[in-house]
């Protein structure tokens, strides 16, 4: 096990390497000049060089490459060149509301799919089985952003029952800043009536950006359910007489739950990307929507901050994965 | 001519008769399946929308940027059965032009996907070695990063535009299949019929095409299946961040972009465009599922 783990570890490096060779070719096969779209319309030739200069843009590519990376390395994404912020500033401020986001649409779709995906299999070919079925082929199906903005339309605006936007109510200070998490902070502070309008702030981005996930798990651990319950050491505590309930929990559940772990990994990725159009939606001041507002100028270095971030977080989300698979399979262990 | 061409076909019938009952089969088992009907039924009204949309829309100039401003914004009617837009366009003519375009964005991007990726999945099960091992690490960087968030950054850089959009998709696309098929070729080099090409002296090339790629064909036919919806998600969600088709072309995501703007008063505007998504994209999943029951059962999910 451990000799896989530092494989995994050692194949993670170069993947992120290899990552940041992709990221910084494709923002240098426009064909568009920078330099020329971030001085303006009325810019003469002389400051389209200054502006240049000032981001090494005058620099052999290889050169401006391996600038990158010794920035990179020091934690340095360089600076906005529609802003002129500090691209890591930027990512400090913006990164939690993003992880606050996806912990919580996380949290959603493992819990109720978990339930959900039991509950089916348990009480499989009844209606309510066919129902969860229906809504879940629906959700995988839905554009999220389409579902974002008419949940936004019920909920928010038509039936005024939560927020339709932002992260806190405009005219609250947001809590004291420990984790940068609002939920986790204001909790810590004692804060509860920030606590209560952040909770509500995150309910309906946080329900969009799960219910694609939260179908895929459903339907993942009921295949694995019935998959698992059918096998013959099951069948066998049943001819022990073990009652019902403690076969499901104890022995169909955890090793049900062995691809469904798989699934999640590979589903915190996708929710990182899918942020991008819920915090679009909902004006969530997260690093999707940093993107968004930098990627429509043509503003590459937040973008390929965002992007390695988002490589970064998932990489590590499967790590943990493979990680957690040791704990849960003794067989994995022994490999 | 016809008489030639018919003998031809006979023979074909016949050579490959036990291939020709196993398509039958095939058939027969998606038709029992109803959820594998209602998909088949609802890709196969939207390619004819696709094929016939500038026949069947009451409209088909409104696709173009025409304006009549004397009945901008109105509220779904017998005469606009999806409203108007701001510029006093047909959202229900705009919602079936866009079909061709959403039609020809996800073939073109699942079928550079398919070109791309096959092949290499092929060179890296089948052949290995080093060559293998790159194609295979070159494959995971392109997968450490959600597809969307690397469209965006290619977009960023080529710029907005409904030719880049489908540009940067094609280009994060075909990873999916180079996994798929590297792992199915893998598996079937075992197997003994390879042995037997081998033995009576087939080339590498006549192996790895006329004998692993077919063999390949249902898990990908499967994938494709399911990647039309994802691409048309994929080219919508480019377009409703604005970095995907403009205005006035009559994309669905961007339609909703638009519409967003006129929320809570005007519903009709983003709601309609979504739905057009939504129905589409749930044809090609149950297509796309009962093909995977029927093809490849054992890799369910």
């Amino acid at each position: 096990m451990k000799a896989f783990l530092i494989r995994r570890f050692g194949l993670l490096l170069i993947t992120l390497f290899g990552l940041t060779v992709v990221v910084f070719a494709v923002s240098h096969i426009a064909p568009g000049d920078p330099a020329r779209l971030a001085a303006g319309p009325d810019a003469n030739q002389e400051q389209i060089e200054l502006i240049r200069k000032e981001f090494g843009l005058d620099q052999p590519l290889p050169v401006q490459y391996v600038t990158y990376l010794g920035g990179l390395l020091r934690g340095d994404f360089g600076r906005s060149i529609r802003t002129r912020h500090e691209v890591r500033q930027d990512i400090r401020d913006f990164l939690p509301a993003t992880l606050e986001l996806v912990f919580f649409a996380m949290l959603l779709a493992v819990v109720f799919g978990i339930t959900f995906g039991i509950l089916a299999a348990v009480y499989r070919d009844t209606w309510g089985d066919h129902v969860l079925r229906l809504v879940s082929i629906g959700g995988v199906a839905v554009p999220m952003f389409w579902l974002a903005l008419m949940l936004q339309l019920l909920f928010g605006l038509w039936l005024n029952l939560v927020p339709s936007g932002g992260r806190i109510a405009l005219t609250m200070s947001p809590p004291t800043r420990l984790t940068g998490f609002f939920l986790v902070d204001s909790l810590l502070t004692w804060n509860w009536p920030a606590f209560r309008s952040a909770l509500a702030h995150i309910l309906l981005p946080a329900l969009v950006l799960s219910a694609p996930s939260l179908a895929a798990v459903t339907r993942m651990m009921r295949a694995d359910m019935l998959d698992t319950i059918s096998r013959e050491f099951v069948i066998n505590a049943r001819a022990c007489g073990l009652p019902e309930r403690l076969i499901v929990a104890k022995y169909v559940l955890k090793n049900a739950l062995i691809p469904t772990l798989t699934l999640i990994g590979l589903r915190y990725g996708w929710m990182l990307g899918g942020t991008v159009l819920v915090e679009t939606v909902f004006d969530w001041p997260g690093i999707g929507l940093y993107a968004v507002q930098s990627s429509v100028s043509s503003d590459f270095l937040p973008v390929m901050a965002v992007t390695l971030v988002i490589g970064l977080n998932f990489a590590l989300a499967n790590l943990l994965v493979d990680m957690l698979y040791g704990v849960l399979d003794p067989r994995v262990r022994q490999t | 001519m016809s008489s030639a061409a018919g003998t031809w076909w006979v023979r074909f019938r016949e050579e490959r008769q036990s291939q020709f009952h196993e398509w039958q089969r095939s058939a027969y088992a998606v038709f029992r399946n109803p959820l594998s009907v209602v998909g088949l039924a609802i890709v196969g009204g939207f390619l004819l929308v696709a094929a016939f949309g500038p026949g069947l829309a009451p409209y088909p100039e409104d696709a173009a940027g025409a304006t009549h401003l004397d009945r901008k914004l109105t509220a779904p009617s017998a005469a606009h059965w999806f409203g108007t837009d701001e510029v006093g366009c047909d959202i229900f003519s705009r919602v079936i032009l866009g079909t061709r375009l959403t039609l020809r964005i996800s073939l073109i991007v699942v079928g550079v996907a398919i070109l791309v990726g096959v092949p290499l999945g092929i060179m890296a099960g089948y052949a290995g070695g080093w060559l293998g091992e790159l194609i295979m690490r070159i494959t995971d960087v392109f997968l450490a990063v959600p597809g969307l968030i690397l469209a965006i950054a290619i977009v960023a850089s080529l710029g907005p535009g409904i030719t880049n959009a489908m540009i940067a998709l094609s280009l994060v696309w075909w990873p999916g299949y180079v996994r798929l098929v590297q792992g199915k070729a893998m598996a079937i080099r075992q197997e003994f019929f390879i042995e037997a090409a081998r033995c009576v002296g087939s080339s590498r090339w006549r192996i790895a095409f006329g004998e692993v790629l077919p063999n390949c064909a249902s898990p990908i036919l499967v994938k494709a299946s399911m990647d039309m919806g994802l691409a048309i998600l994929g080219a919508a969600g480019l377009g409703f961040i604005g970095i995907g088709a403009q205005p006035p072309t009559p994309e669905w995501g961007a339609m909703i972009s638009a519409g967003r703007n006129y929320l809570p008063d005007r519903w009709w505007y983003a709601t309609f465009p979504g739905a057009a998504i939504f129905l589409t994209v749930l044809g090609w999943n149950l297509l796309g599922d009962g093909l995977r029951d029927v093809l490849d059962p054992r890799s369910r999910l």
